[in-house]
């Protein structure tokens, strides 16, 4: 047994609290500590990508117990791409909290950061359904922490919607894993695919509903129109490098669709296409609702949350396909809309803390300080998020229009798809350009008047220069996902195919148990 | 029995559906409490309805009562019960700094100060 499974779990849970007890009044080490914590777990999880791409599974069993009854952590190709992505973000986003004063600005971030990266690594890693839970509730308390972080009414009045959005998802969440265990009689994912498998077809009922209650869950983390009313605000308000972390906080979403609807739940079982003919239409819809939202934003925070709603939409018609191209087009759409939305985030939050008067909002200010820097990055972002050459964006998009061709009213989801990217391009361009051309128009006239909701940057950044790095960093890993956009597609590819094949998933959980208690 | 928990737990969820769609942070508050406490049974039951068994085989033992849905409960009561306290506090922050129990967020959220 592999020790080093459970490692990106317990760093962390070992880093957060040390940050807590011993050095809360000490903020250099606090930031130090913290970093060094968030880079262990990134090379730790570079090392077991490495040895997941080999495509064999390996199991951790907790306590040595004998699955399906003791708690299993799971590493295959996807679970190990997912762990590099969140710990990738988790350090470049840290850095740039540092550079740009936002960790100085309340008490805790650092520790927080670390529970939030526990919880995104165990839910990434579990095997186990009640297991999914917990560390979903972990990541989740972590982010009502952070949302609120540095306070300020409208901060605090959108965390309250977020926090009561997700209580409600979280009972839903207990209610679709009881539904499901009184009908299977376990919760383990891999014992629970053999036994929906060996359900006899006319008594399903039960064990349908509660596929169907989990769907909705998990849609509310991914942020699925109906139920994305939670997402605008809560990023638009949270500051600024916490909704650039809250960006991989959706693809747990999608991970945990992808994960329950190929392994438990795929076409051939008792709901045979329930989960791609309810999926489709919904991800076209949180599409469209997306990228009007971009263009008809007069916030940049919210503009950003609208765009990071439309790559999900983007993501998941993609991944609602079930199937072999479509996943793979939703993988490889997943890890470069992490990156492009973070750095929309970071870009967005450089410029507001260059426009005292006018903040986030889309209205004539004078001209930014460091313009040149801040629109080129604000301008790469913009390009990947809208999935335009050069960066990543394009052969994603192309990807995930290539994968629907066969599809059932594949001219309709083109004809979406296309449509709806014009119009977040249209939305993205109309902001750059207020922002950094016509402010030079505004340079004469009279500042705006002071923003009450968002009180001045205070204490001032600590290094602009690392900010501008991180955010630069984030721009660095679109580009260089598209210069090794072979080896890449080919890692989706691989991780794809092992998603369609579950058996040796199952068999590595159950069959292979020597010397377990 | 069987009656007495189903309409037990029935009307727990219609409360509490009820409250969490108000408008003010204290009834969503209740209503949230409520909806946990019906989740809380229904896990509770989905170990099918049994009085006075124990909750591992052993010998001389006929029947048992399944022990996962229980613990499962209380894992889902401690996490409910902090959450809740997480949420008061963050509704009452919310009041001091805005001077009202709102849930909606006001305009000036989507339009701009002013607004």
């Amino acid at each position: 047994m592999n020790h080093w499974l459970v490692v990106p779990v317990v760093l962390p849970a070992f880093a957060g609290p040390l940050i807590v007890l011993g050095m809360r009044r000490d903020l250099l080490l606090q930031r130090v500590f913290g970093t060094a914590a968030t880079a262990a777990q990134l090379a730790l999880a570079i090392w077991l990508m490495v040895q997941a791409m080999g495509g064999e599974v390996q199991v951790y069993r907790l306590g040595n117990w004998a699955a399906p009854f003791g708690i299993v952590l799971m590493l295959d190709r996807l679970a190990a791409l997912m762990l590099v992505l969140a710990g990738l973000v988790g350090l470049v986003v840290q850095l740039y909290a540092i550079g740009s004063g936002w960790d100085r600005r309340g008490w805790h971030f650092h520790a927080l950061w670390q529970f939030q990266l526990m919880g995104i690594n165990g839910a990434f890693l579990t095997g186990d359904a009640f297991n999914l839970f917990v560390f979903f509730e972990i990541l989740l308390i972590a982010s009502y922490g952070l949302m609120i972080h540095s306070g300020g009414e409208l901060r605090l009045r959108a965390g309250v919607q977020y926090v009561i959005y997700n209580l409600a998802g979280s009972s839903l969440f207990l209610a679709a894993l009881g539904t499901i265990y009184s009908a299977t009689g376990t919760l383990n994912m891999a014992d629970l695919a053999l036994r929906v498998a060996q359900m006899p077809a006319g008594d399903t009922a039960v064990l349908r509903v509660g596929a169907v209650l989990l769907m909705l869950v998990f849609a509310i983390k991914a942020a699925l129109v109906p139920l994305h009313f939670w997402l605008p605000s809560t990023y638009a308000r949270a500051p600024g490098p916490v909704a650039a972390l809250f960006a991989i906080m959706t693809k747990v979403g999608i991970y945990a669709i992808i994960r329950f609807f190929t392994l438990v739940f795929p076409a051939d079982s008792v709901i045979e296409r329930l989960a791609a003919d309810i999926l489709l239409p919904a991800a076209l819809v949180t599409l469209i609702v997306g990228q009007l939202g971009v263009l008809g934003s007069r916030h940049l925070g919210r503009m950003a949350a609208f765009a990071a709603l439309g790559s999900v939409g983007t993501a998941m018609v993609a991944v609602a396909q079930f199937r072999l191209p479509g996943l793979t087009a939703g993988i490889w759409y997943m890890v470069h809309s992490t990156l492009a939305s973070a750095a929309l985030f970071l870009a967005v939050d450089l410029i507001a803390a260059r426009r005292p008067g006018a903040g986030q909002w889309l209205r004539l200010a004078p001209p930014i300080a460091q313009g040149g820097i801040v629109a080129a990055l604000f301008f790469a972002a913009a390009i990947g998020i809208a999935g335009l050459p050069p960066l990543s964006g394009f052969p994603g998009k192309l990807a995930v229009m290539q994968s629907v061709r066969d599809a059932d009213g594949a001219a309709a989801i083109w004809a979406i798809i296309l449509v709806s990217s014009l119009l977040a391009i249209a939305g993205l361009t109309r902001a750059g350009s207020l922002v950094f051309w016509k402010a030079h128009a505004a340079q004469d006239a009279p500042p705006p008047q002071a923003e009450p909701d968002e009180p001045p940057h205070d204490p001032a950044p600590t290094s602009a220069a690392l900010a501008l790095t991180a955010t630069a960093a984030l721009v660095a890993g679109m580009v260089a996902l598209t210069v090794f956009a072979g080896p890449m597609m080919r890692y989706a590819d691989a991780t794809a195919r092992q998603l369609v094949d579950p058996e040796p998933y199952i068999g590595a959980v159950l069959r292979d148990q020597e010397g377990v208690k | 029995m069987e009656f007495l928990l189903a309409s037990a737990i029935g009307c727990l969820t219609a409360a509490g559906v009820y409250l969490t769609l108000r408008k003010r942070s204290f009834a969503v508050v209740l209503g949230m409490t409520m909806l946990s406490y019906a989740t809380n049974l229904f896990l509770f039951a989905t170990g099918r309805l049994v009085v006075d068994r124990p909750p591992i085989l052993q010998d001389g033992v006929a029947g048992y009562t399944d022990p996962i849905p229980q613990a499962l409960v209380l894992t889902a009561i401690v996490i409910s019960f902090g959450m809740t306290a997480l949420v008061v506090m963050m509704a009452l922050g919310a009041f001091v700094e805005g001077g009202d129990d709102r849930i909606d967020l006001p305009r000036r959220d989507r339009k701009g100060p002013g607004a």
